[in-house]
């Protein structure tokens, strides 16, 4: 029937002209010349990924090795790498307690999960500066009981923005590992203790494997948005360490290039899938 | 007590019991039980479902602690001893097969955790694998497994490790009629062939009375009798009992000079101090139908025929007349099998000699 198809139109429509037509434009831009005030000229370059790796003199125009944008992503893939692993050892005790709640609990759980979504990323993001800054309660507190002498440096450095990416993204962990516990079969553990497993090797030999495919979506969900991620290192890194989505933001913003910007954002996509084949692949393979 | 006894006891239980709750919600799951179970016995705890049976299995497995008694197994004190550490492996009810290893990597997952070398595991594994007849499917997940292979390969999962005693917890429960009827006969030659002790919890009395050598039947937390599977039906220590092994006719009478009386039935043989108010059983099959004409002293009767009931096999009847319906069974084919009556005739029964057993109300 023609009317089964007609029930998909709006949803494929929408990821056609919000999701497939801009990464169409932007891959297309990243190959182009940039105008002077951003904006592209239509004339092909491959100029901007040549920019990611190399130097260009700008009087001989010999091209020199550089790592400065290589530093910048791999300083991203480790930022979200760390936040993904504090997420997870966060979020894996926080779903077992919550898939182990009598029936009529669990829900109340996992609205207090999703509370800090009622408000707005930013909002959030700012309200988390305020409680690290050097005036903040943190550190006030601190002195006051006369641990430290001066503030710490709790806000404007890597581990704000760690913490930041782990309070904006651990419920995206915890949910996928509610849903792979809530339908872990409790027997297997049971059974594990049977044939002589301790608590630890059941753990590691049953419950993990088990749960693989929880911890893999959760990973994901953090991982991806946390390598791109622009307001954590914007505000509570105070624009000091420069980070992948920030980067990409300049080159629209300050810097108005345009085919730069869209390289960055085009590598980062290609990254991204390619972590993703993987994955999809070894999950695949371990099936059969 | 000498070391040879503790030796030819493979569990003994001793005033054991677990209460659930506290105060006066407080629920006797298990009351004071004493149990020995023999070492290369098949021993069964037959009941009906939240009769204390596989609270009592998880109690020897170590999945739950006794609230009061002792468990031995082979002699020594397993008390505080977690599962992992006891000499008893377990076949679960839903065989609870690590979904994510295959058949091989099941059955040798004890010795893996045990840290047995790989030879060795290598070894064992292919040698259970045979046991119980899975040859070839050693890479195949459980999904891709039927019922009853799943079944073997919890078997062999469980006997891997070389327990001392086997609990089984309703094993044939997730299986169809058929195959229920081929892996009690299976099982059966496993206990034999390994001469491992097995305890069979099930609440079907034919799979009890077919595999067992003894049988412990339980109520409500209690173990209402213990015996070899002929003295249980043959001998029934009480009205749940013969009640709930294979059924019987349960008659309320009263011990007079003659036997006892039952209204309506007439007087049946038996001793017992003189008013006192008895049940008497008689087992279905242990009965024959004649006309009323032919009663003779002894019969019960007069009864009227209620219900015929063509079963293939059998033949049953349900009759009226006495204070409860009584059901009688006759097999089709053979002498007794000529035997034929319509709803609304009058008829009387006859024991056979020993088959109508007094109990105590």
């Amino acid at each position: 029937m023609k009317l089964h198809r007609l029930l998909l139109a709006p949803s494929l429509g929408t990821i056609l002209i919000f999701m497939a037509l801009p990464i169409a434009i932007t891959t297309l831009y990243s190959v182009l010349t940039p105008a002077q005030y951003g904006g592209v000229i239509w004339k092909p370059s491959a100029e901007a990924y040549i920019r990611l790796l190399f130097e260009r003199d700008i009087f001989d125009d010999t091209l020199t090795f550089n790592t400065d944008y290589l530093q910048i992503l791999g300083r991203s893939v480790l930022q979200a790498g760390v936040a993904t692993l504090l997420c997870l050892i966060i979020g894996l005790p926080t779903a077992w307690f919550i898939a182990t709640r009598p029936p009529g609990q669990k829900s109340l759980w996992l609205m207090l999960v999703t509370v800090p979504y009622w408000v707005n990323l930013l909002v959030r993001t700012i309200a988390l500066l305020l409680i690290l800054r050097d005036e903040g309660p943190i550190n006030r507190a601190l002195q006051s009981i006369g641990l430290t002498d001066g503030p710490l440096p709790l806000a404007y450095n890597n581990f704000a923005i760690g913490l930041g990416l782990v309070s904006s993204f651990l419920p995206f962990m915890i949910l996928p590992l509610y849903a792979a516990i809530e339908r872990f079969d409790f027997s297997l553990l049971e059974a594990a203790y049977d044939l002589h497993a301790n608590r630890r090797k059941a753990f590691f030999a049953v419950v993990l494997p088990i749960l693989r495919p929880g911890l893999i979506a959760g990973g994901l969900l953090v991982f991806i948005p946390g390598i791109g991620s622009y307001l954590a290192p914007d505000i509570l890194g105070g624009g000091k360490t420069l980070m992948l989505g920030n980067l990409i933001g300049m080159q629209f913003q300050g810097s108005r290039n345009w085919p730069f910007g869209a390289a960055l954002s085009t590598i980062l996509m290609a990254v991204t899938l390619i972590a993703l084949f993987i994955v999809a692949r070894r999950a695949a393979r371990e099936e059969t | 007590m000498s070391d040879l006894q503790d030796h030819g006891d493979a569990c003994r239980l001793t005033g054991l019991g677990r209460v659930y709750g506290k105060g006066a919600s407080a629920h006797h799951a298990l009351d004071n039980i004493n149990l020995t179970i023999r070492a290369n016995e098949f021993f069964t705890l037959l009941g009906p479902s939240g009769c204390g049976k596989t609270t009592l299995l998880r109690l020897i497995g170590g999945f739950d602690q006794p609230t009061v008694g002792e468990i031995a197994i082979f002699g020594r004190n397993v008390a505080g001893l977690p599962p992992e550490d006891r000499p008893v492996n377990t076949v679960f009810q839903n065989y609870a097969l690590f979904p994510h290893l295959t058949v091989a990597e099941n059955v040798g997952f004890a010795l893996r955790m045990l840290g047995r070398p790989k030879a060795e595991i290598v070894a064992t594994v292919a040698r259970m694998v045979a046991l119980v007849r899975l040859e070839g499917m050693e890479h195949r997940r459980p999904d891709q497994l039927s019922g009853g292979q799943k079944q073997r390969v919890a078997l062999a999962r469980a006997l891997a490790p070389g327990p001392k005693i086997l609990l089984l917890d309703e094993p044939l429960s997730a299986l169809d009629a058929k195959l229920r009827q081929r892996m009690r006969s299976e099982l059966k030659a496993l206990q034999r062939e390994t001469g491992i002790t097995f305890v069979f919890v099930t609440h079907d009395q034919d799979e009890a009375l077919a595999m067992s050598d003894r049988i412990a039947v339980m109520q409500d937390g209690r173990v209402q009798q213990l015996g070899k599977p002929e003295e249980i039906y043959e001998a029934p220590a009480n009205r749940f009992v013969a009640d709930f092994i294979g059924g019987a006719n349960l008659i309320p009478a009263r011990i007079g000079a003659g036997g006892a009386m039952a209204e309506g039935l007439g007087v049946v043989p038996a001793t017992g101090a003189v008013g006192a108010e008895v049940t008497l059983a008689i087992r279905p099959e242990r009965l024959a139908i004649l006309a009323a004409g032919l009663q003779q002293p002894g019969d019960l009767g007069p009864l009227r025929v209620a219900e015929r009931i063509y079963m293939g096999n059998e033949l049953s009847f349900r009759l009226e007349g006495a204070t409860v319906p009584l059901h009688v069974t006759l097999p089709r084919g053979g002498l007794r099998g000529a035997q034929d009556f319509a709803p609304g005739e009058a008829v009387c029964l006859r024991a056979e000699p020993g088959a109508i057993r007094v109990l105590a109300s």
